[in-house]
């Protein structure tokens, strides 16, 4: 079905995993439409309740792949092919987790500041790499940076290019857990398959409203959480918890 | 209620609902549904029953847009000859509140409908837009002239002349739609909204309307004109009198819409 990326659902998990292990997983145009396409499936796909990024072999994503460039319109290379699936990332309602297997450089660290977890294997880092080609981060890098490691540290990594080691990107706030090369996979499934069983609808509107505060003042995020509550109160798995909780018993969530 | 093939309709507590009911077609307007449409709202308009009207479509689509297939084979002579916007331009004539509530997509000829009602919430993921100049045609329902008089001349133009679509964000900021909402609950707040309308003096809630959309097309002189001419008319009603006995004596009002 895909050329550049691999997509399998393994329970309530769905695996989109970048498929170029000879180039790095690098991006091509035929992988932006790969992505998006598969983003939507694990979207519209009710039974999907967590989505995982990966890359196949000893990288994440080394971003573009500037051997087979020839376009040089960058502008609308980013609006035609790396743009929809930052937006495809954000809109969906689901937790997805970029399982940051090695290297992720340029668009490709892009692609997972996108996602809503980072897990890194110890072997891993991030590389702000446009800078040493002359370029400036995109692909919602400049929007997604500073919010997760503030505006400081952000000026820095983008400007200076260094590489980050997991060990740096963990402590600079970037990713949730750095694993060991070994434990790096099983972590990854448990935590996806921790997420998939949490009330998904709940995480949706999280997301959905924690998005939107970055572009809200005090009183329209107090109205969209009343807006989110309404919602979130009117879901099975709200009845469900409370259910639970006067059982005594561990709930068991349906996202619905 | 009267069985309609392309609406659905129904009454709760003083609110009438109209859904737009071809999902198959994402709710594409043809004909049979706009005819099917004003026969809703003027019945509705007559109830005295109805306070106040929502109109709304369904989770996808408020409506995609004219139906294509029937035009295609149109010329400039069948079009005058069967005159079909006449009753457009008598959707414009409903006296009460008219609530719109938009989910999903809202192009064309359903933008156009949208526009016909007074107050419009939509969900944060509605488009918005005019996508006529694709197909080589342009607005026919009033798109030009509403999109101009909301968000001014050099917008319309920007949004018409490429025909993308618009955020629910963007039209808001632009002035054409009134709230974003959660998508799950974008026609309950409209219903709500709807209530809210309708518990205000009914014949006050009617010359507003009607003087709102004068100011549209006239100069401020004769705008003024004609709202004092509404304002006056309310003094010759009960619920003049009531209203402001009730302020003097620190009650909540009771109208009866006469």
């Amino acid at each position: 079905m895909f050329e550049t990326i691999s997509y399998e659902t393994r329970g309530k998990t769905a695996w989109i995993t970048l498929n170029r292990p000879d180039k790095l997983n690098a991006f091509t145009p035929l992988m932006h439409k790969e992505m998006v396409t598969a983003i939507k499936e694990a979207n519209k796909d009710s039974g999907v309740r967590a989505v995982v990024l990966i890359g196949a072999g000893r990288a994440f994503c080394s971003g573009q792949d500037l051997s087979g460039s020839t376009d040089t319109d960058y502008g609308e290379v980013l609006r035609k092919g790396y743009n929809p699936i930052v937006q495809a990332l954000v809109s969906m309602e689901k937790p997805v987790i970029a399982a940051v297997n090695g290297v992720a450089a340029g668009a490709g660290m892009s692609l997972a500041l996108a996602c809503d977890f980072r897990i890194a294997s110890e072997k891993a880092s991030f590389i702000e790499a446009f800078i040493h080609v002359g370029l400036v981060p995109d692909s919602g890098n400049l929007y997604f940076l500073p919010r997760l490691v503030g505006h400081a540290k952000a000026m820095e990594l983008a400007v200076l290019g260094e590489k980050i080691t997991a060990q740096q990107a963990k402590e600079f706030g970037l990713v949730t857990k750095t694993v060991s090369e070994e434990e790096f996979m099983l972590e990854v499934e448990t935590f996806a398959e921790k997420l998939a069983n949490m009330p998904t609808k709940a995480i949706g509107l999280i997301k959905r409203y924690m998005n939107k505060s970055w572009e809200s003042d005090l009183n329209e995020v107090l109205e969209y959480e009343a807006q989110a509550q309404k919602i979130a109160g009117e879901s099975e798995d709200h009845q469900e918890g409370l259910a639970a909780f006067l059982d005594k018993r561990k709930p068991a969530f349906t996202g619905k | 209620m009267r069985n309609y093939e392309t609406i659905l309709t129904s009454v709760d507590d003083g609110i009438a609902l109209i859904q737009l009911n071809r999902p198959r077609v994402l709710n594409a307007i043809n004909r049979p549904m706009v005819t099917e449409l004003l026969d809703a709202f003027e019945r509705f308009d007559r109830n005295d029953e109805v306070k106040a009207i929502v109109l709304t479509g369904n989770s996808r689509a408020f409506a995609a847009g004219a139906d294509i297939d029937e035009m295609k084979n149109d010329d400039s002579v069948s079009l005058e000859l069967l005159n079909q916007f006449k009753e457009w331009d008598r959707l414009a004539t409903i006296k009460k509140p008219i609530i719109g509530a938009v989910n999903g997509y809202c192009f064309g000829g359903g933008f156009e409908l949208a526009l016909c009602a007074d107050i419009l919430f939509a969900a944060e993921n509605a488009q918005f837009g005019f996508p006529e100049i694709k197909l080589g045609v342009m607005p026919g329902a009033g798109g030009t002239v509403k999109l101009t008089k909301l968000m001014g001349q050099k917008k319309a133009l920007e949004w018409l002349w490429l025909g993308d679509p618009m955020t629910a964000k963007e039209a808001l900021e632009y002035g054409v739609i009134n709230r974003v909402i959660a998508p799950e609950l974008v026609l309950e707040e409209a219903k709500k909204y709807a209530k809210l309308v309708a518990s205000r003096a009914p014949l006050s809630v009617r010359l507003i309307k009607e003087s709102v959309y004068k100011s549209v097309d006239y100069s401020t002189y004769e705008g003024m004109q004609f709202e004092r001419k509404n304002f006056y008319l309310l003094f010759s009603s009960q619920d003049q009198k009531e209203g402001m006995k009730a302020f003097i004596e620190k009650r909540p009002a009771e109208f009866k819409g006469k």
